[in-house]
């Protein structure tokens, strides 16, 4: 039963994805090309998930616990670092040559657009790039520490 | 380049959808929706049980652009003005990026600054302004 609804939650998540224009590569680089052909449509998109979620996130959080499972599962950390500023600031530069981002290409891998496997395939390789370069330098500073 | 219609009606529809299902795995799971997040544990999960809920949640993710082609008559537009090259630097930078910056757009843009974390405001104007710079640098500078 909680997978069927968890089903339906991610149909409802990619259908947004496919009618707000998130999964067109042109779009979304045209919404950040301010000194040139700018279409303004995204920060809609932006903006009335906002308008949704703020206050219904608002709501469910005063409940005591969800539906299924024992709690909330929210980030720990408030800590706001060069690794958080600096993942994220690359991250835009790597969207801002594909013109996809995770979550507008992961449901549109359905349509079986090359360009949507080729970039959902390198976002995966470079999610493992970043976790091995990310267990390593841990695995250097614990060697250093001990010796 | 492509130019593209402005469309508003569109977009806040689907950012509706986007923020619905957002609000909707709280409720039910108590689970931010960031792909980032989903898709890395799907690959890594911690136990059965937490695998499960991800295959549930990105098989639902797919099946959102066929009801969309059943809906329309046709899949959701999908132009794309960079090369191949283009596609696989960036999407392996994206990787990167959102792997040490916990999250992407709909992590943080969506779910982060609507729960009002600091944390998400700093990583989506982060990100915003990567890709504005790049887009300035690579249509303005380079005239790609």
């Amino acid at each position: 039963m909680q997978l069927i609804v968890i089903y339906v939650i991610g149909l409802i998540f990619g259908l947004g994805i496919s009618i707000s224009g998130m999964a067109n590569p042109a779009k979304v680089l045209n919404f950040f090309d301010f000194a040139g052909i700018w279409d303004p449509s995204l920060i809609f998109v932006m903006g009335a998930a906002i308008v949704v979620t703020a206050p219904g996130y608002f709501l469910v959080l005063k409940r005591p616990k969800p539906v299924f499972g024992n709690g909330f599962t929210l980030p720990g950390t408030k800590l706001i670092d060069r690794r958080l500023i600096g993942g994220s600031f690359t991250f835009g530069l790597g969207w801002g040559l594909a013109g996809f981002c995770p979550g507008a290409s992961l449901p549109v891998l359905s349509t079986g657009n090359p360009d949507v496997l080729i970039f959902t395939a390198s976002f995966i390789v470079g999610i493992f790039i970043a976790r091995f370069m990310i267990q390593r330098s841990a695995q250097q500073r614990d060697a250093a520490t001990t010796s | 380049m492509i130019e593209t219609e402005f469309t508003p009606l569109a977009a806040s529809l689907g950012g509706a959808l986007i923020g619905l299902a957002s609000v909707l795995l709280m409720w039910v799971r108590g689970n931010i929706l960031g792909a980032t997040g989903i898709l890395t544990g799907f690959m890594q999960p911690s136990s059965s049980a937490d695998w499960a809920w991800r295959a549930a949640i990105l098989a639902g993710m797919v099946t959102g652009p066929l009801v969309y082609l059943f809906i329309a008559g046709e899949f959701p537009a999908i132009q794309v003005p960079v090369s191949k090259l283009s596609m696989i630097v960036g999407g392996v930078i994206v990787g990167i990026g959102v792997t040490y910056g916990s999250g992407c757009t709909s992590g943080h843009g969506v779910c982060g600054m609507s729960r009002l974390s600091p944390r998400s405001f700093v990583a989506t104007l982060s990100f915003m302004a990567g890709i504005t710079l790049m887009v300035f640098v690579t249509r303005h500078i380079f005239g790609l």
